[in-house]
């Protein structure tokens, strides 16, 4: 009988470390080119459709930009989180929560317009979100509660909180009873970048700003410091006098901050109206894009890009062959199975060990084995 | 092999060598271990001592070499081999379970099935023959770290070993218990069964040990009879070369000096079920004198040391006054912006945080303190200024390493401390509380450590050391206190105080623990 063991590395190879998203996107690509197989589609045409045409006209990319950007600000947020040693797995139900208290503004008070309205809203829904992150952070810092479940259990009550908005209270009376708000006015929406060219929206700047401030935060600054040295050694960070508790609230504020803005970004620019669906998991998604981007806000953006190429493949794949776009979800798994494994392998080394007791003629094979 | 070595020879290890990654912490390892001996193993800390005994217990698998049991090869395996072979081992760090029973937690490693009732009837009547009274139906977590050491040596005996391994069992011993523990060893020695025992006491490894084999660096730099060696030449051997004297002028007028740090009826409650509470502490820290405190580990300096440091504050103020204000209140930063400085025990993960490199390490207990210097506007890092502190440090206290600033887990345990230290040091603190300055450090590098805080001392600064040692305290003490049970004694001044004083009160000889008294003396 055998079994397997971690055993962990004396050293980390750098050269490894670096190159470990790319490796884990290739042996995605290997599943699944094997997954397409079996579904009885040319691999290589479905990776056309699934890869390279949804990339491939200018409008295209600014649709790349309106998926990307709700999962960068999420996952820059929560790269933060991730440093601290903190679990926020419940930016799905901050990002909600922004887009509800945003969009109360143009709600409930639509006769509301000018150039405050956009600046509130965004304000509202930043708020909202990080109100909505500092319940679990209360949770644990007050009561030890396991941050995990909590910010992960929010998330089904937010998505029903919406649900019961949009049919109930918040419906639009002259909607043909369909569960939606009333389209917000001019005023309230999000204006377009290049409108000549697309419909990418101001989202896609207020995440790659955020990308960097939270670079600068983290890098160049004495609270991004402390987010390390209480991620990596909490002991030492209690000896340097920072406050645990007090890092579980700025972290968890932070990211539900910057879901929050997401969130009402979203719901301004791309959606211009609450609807009982407003993401498609992005705050699931982004934390595959945290991890991929090695929670470093910078890779951050370019694993942003990544993931929201696999929303436009999955429709893509759709339309043109007929396959499920659930099969983005498979693809997001797989890179985040694999991202994982890569990061695993780099810590440690698998030994392959028999139970039974090695015999003296067995023991210098072992050696050489390894 | 002829018949005869086979008697003679126990155990016999040739060229045994265990590698980590680049560092060979063993390096063809010769050692032969006789029929009826105690055989020491001396080397510094880090020089593989740990890592060899490992080997021979079955927890580290050797790269390369051969053990022989009685002229036999073996591949130890395990310690379920090691210990049908007849290998017994005490660990430094013990493993038992604190909720429960001595009797329980004998069973628990004897894998014979027997009922407690049994196993506690014999590990009684093995304890009184051997001179180490113990209970079995009693709660390890109600016992001292000697007692613990107790079931740890029967739990051994139990399972009839004719090699024992012993690893720094004195260094949680009081002086006198220690003497208890010679005794026992001896009796074994007499019965025929053999003793690995592993220390760096020169003393101690004079005074009860057959033969020696000395370890450098991971290398065999000697056997040899250390009854025919002076303690100067052990130490030599262990060393590589000869250690620096610390020097100690003595304090002058140090009554009528300024008192720096008091504590005034310091008592805390026990954080955790097995952590000891503090129960009224007093003391005083005048400005140029050294106070050491002394105690067998575990006897609450961990709690003293975060009390006193501001990582668990206190609810009366002044029950901690730094300067002649009261700090009970103050967390570490609040307290170290009043001129106090702390050095922890533990250094990686506690003093410094070890994926980082040594000058974000000096920003950790330095960002408030210095504040101007290191942080600009907005909350920046000042890179370059941490950079050139750093810098200046590790020339100031010599810290050896491989790259300008490398991660503190890169460096040695010596040197790590010699940043640590001299992190503290090089903000000219008035008060330095420091728990274990030397713990682990190489015998050049402590002599270092401890000269430097002597100096500090006598500049003008309040220095409070918590320490195990007590060869260190009564090397830098102007007076020396003793932590028992979260209790602390008067301090003794150093020129009354000796190892038998200081011993008789870290078993508890103080009015209100005559009961412990009694079973020491």
């Amino acid at each position: 009988m055998m079994r397997l063991e971690l055993v962990k590395r004396p050293q980390r190879s750098m050269l490894f470390s670096a190159l470990s998203p790319f490796i884990a996107f290739v042996l995605t690509i290997i599943a699944g080119a094997i997954l397409f197989a079996l579904l009885g589609v040319n691999p290589l045409k479905a990776f056309q459709i699934y890869f390279l045409e949804p990339v491939s006209q200018v409008w295209q990319l600014h649709e790349l930009a309106i998926k990307a950007a709700p999962l960068i600000l999420i996952g820059v947020g929560l790269s933060v989180c991730y440093r601290a040693n903190i679990w926020n797995i419940g930016a799905e139900g901050q990002f909600i929560l922004g887009g509800i208290v945003g969009s109360s503004i143009p709600v409930l008070f639509p006769q509301f317009e000018g150039p405050l309205v956009l600046p509130l809203m965004l304000l509202f829904g930043m708020v909202g979100g990080a109100a909505y992150a500092a319940i679990p952070a209360l949770l644990k810092a007050r009561f030890n509660t396991n941050e995990i479940l909590t910010s992960l259990m929010l998330v089904y009550v937010a998505q029903l909180f919406l649900d019961w908005l949009v049919r109930g209270p918040w419906r639009d009376p002259k909607g043909f009873n369909f569960p939606q708000t009333i389209q917000f006015n001019d005023s309230a929406i999000l204006p377009e970048l290049m409108p000549a060219s697309g419909r990418a929206n101001w989202g896609f700047v207020f995440a790659l700003v955020a990308a960097v401030l939270v670079w600068i935060l983290m890098s160049r600054m004495l609270k991004g410091f402390e987010v390390r040295v209480l991620g990596s050694s909490p002991r030492a960070g209690r000896f340097a006098g920072f406050g645990i508790n007090r890092m579980v609230f700025f972290a968890f504020m932070l990211s539900g901050a910057l879901a929050g803005l997401a969130g009402i970004s979203e719901v301004s620019g791309a959606i211009g109206q609450l609807q009982p669906v407003i993401s498609p998991g992005y705050g699931f998604a982004a934390i595959i894009v945290a991890f991929l981007g090695r929670l470093n806000p910078l890779g951050i953006v370019a694993a942003g890009l990544v993931l929201a190429l696999t929303y436009l493949g999955g429709e893509a794949v759709q339309s043109a062959v007929g396959i499920s776009d659930k099969v983005a979800r498979v693809f997001q798994g797989m890179l985040l199975f694999f991202v994982l494994g890569c990061d695993t392998l780099i810590h440690y080394r698998i030994r392959l060990i028999g139970l039974a007791a090695p015999t003296l003629e067995s023991a210098p094979k072992l050696e050489e084995a390894r | 092999m002829s018949a005869n070595q086979d008697d003679a020879n126990l155990l016999e290890v040739r060229g045994l060598t265990k590698t980590f990654g680049t560092l060979t912490a063993c390096d063809h390892v010769d050692l032969t271990v006789a029929k009826g001996e105690i055989h020491a193993l001396l080397g510094e800390n880090g020089a593989g001592k740990s890592t060899l005994v490992k080997m021979l217990f079955g927890t580290l698998e050797p790269n390369s070499g051969e053990i022989f049991w009685n002229g036999q090869a073996v591949t130890i395996t395990n310690p379920g081999f090691a210990k049908k072979l007849g290998i017994g081992m005490v660990f430094q760090h013990f493993s038992l379970f604190e909720a429960l029973t001595a009797a329980e937690n004998i069973a628990l490693s004897l894998d014979d099935g027997s009922p407690i009732s049994t196993i506690a009837a014999k590990a009684r009547a093995l304890s009184y023959s051997y001179g180490l009274p113990l209970d079995p139906q009693s709660l390890v977590g109600d016992l001292s770290v000697g007692e613990r050491q107790r079931i740890e040596i029967i739990r051994c005996l139990l399972q009839t070993p004719q090699l024992i391994i012993l690893d720094e069992p004195t260094s949680v011993l009081t002086p006198q218990e220690a003497d208890k523990l010679f005794e026992t060893l001896e009796r074994l020695r007499s019965e025929g069964k053999s003793i690995l025992y592993i220390s760096h006491r020169l003393e101690e490894v004079k005074r009860i040990c057959d033969r020696a084999t000395v370890l450098r660096h991971g290398k065999v730099v000697g056997h040899c009879n250390p009854r025919k060696e002076t303690a100067a030449s052990l130490a030599r051997m262990m060393v590589g070369n000869d250690v620096q004297a610390v020097v100690r002028a003595p304090a002058q007028g140090i009554e009528t000096a300024q008192p720096l740090l008091e504590i005034r009826a310091l008592s805390r409650k026990p954080a955790t079920p097995f952590s000891i509470p503090l129960r009224n502490i007093n003391l005083t820290v005048r400005a140029g004198e050294v106070i050491g405190i002394a105690g067998v580990a575990g006897n609450g300096q961990g709690e003293f040391f975060e009390s006193v440091s501001g990582e668990v504050s206190q609810q009366d103020a002044a029950s901690v006054r730094i300067r002649g204000k009261d700090a009970g209140g103050l967390s570490i930063t609040g307290r170290r912006l009043m001129g106090a400085a702390f050095v922890p025990e533990e250094r990686l993960g506690h003093g410094a945080a070890p994926r980082m490199k040594l000058s974000e390490n000096l920003l950790l207990s330095r960002h408030a303190t210095d504040g101007k210097v290191f942080v600009g506007a907005g909350g920046m890092v000042k890179s370059d200024a941490i950079y050139a502190a750093a810098q200046r440090i590790i020339k100031a206290m010599d810290v050896r390493k491989s790259a300008p600033d490398p991660e503190a887990a890169a460096l040695s345990g010596g040197n790590l401390q010699k940043f640590i230290v001299g992190r503290e040091l090089d903000r000219r603190p008035s008060v330095m509380v420091v728990n274990q300055p030397t713990w682990g450090v190489d015998a050049g590098a402590a002599a270092h450590i401890r000269q430097t805080l002597i100096e500090l001392a006598r500049s003008g600064s309040a220095v409070l050391v918590i320490s195990q040692d007590l060869d260190e305290l009564f090397e830098i003490s102007d007076a020396i206190a003793v932590m028992h049970n979260g209790e602390l004694s008067k301090p003794l001044p150093i020129a009354e105080a000796t190892f038998e004083k200081i011993g008789l009160l870290m078993g508890g000889a103080e009015p209100g623990h005559a009961e412990h008294a009694l079973e020491t003396s």
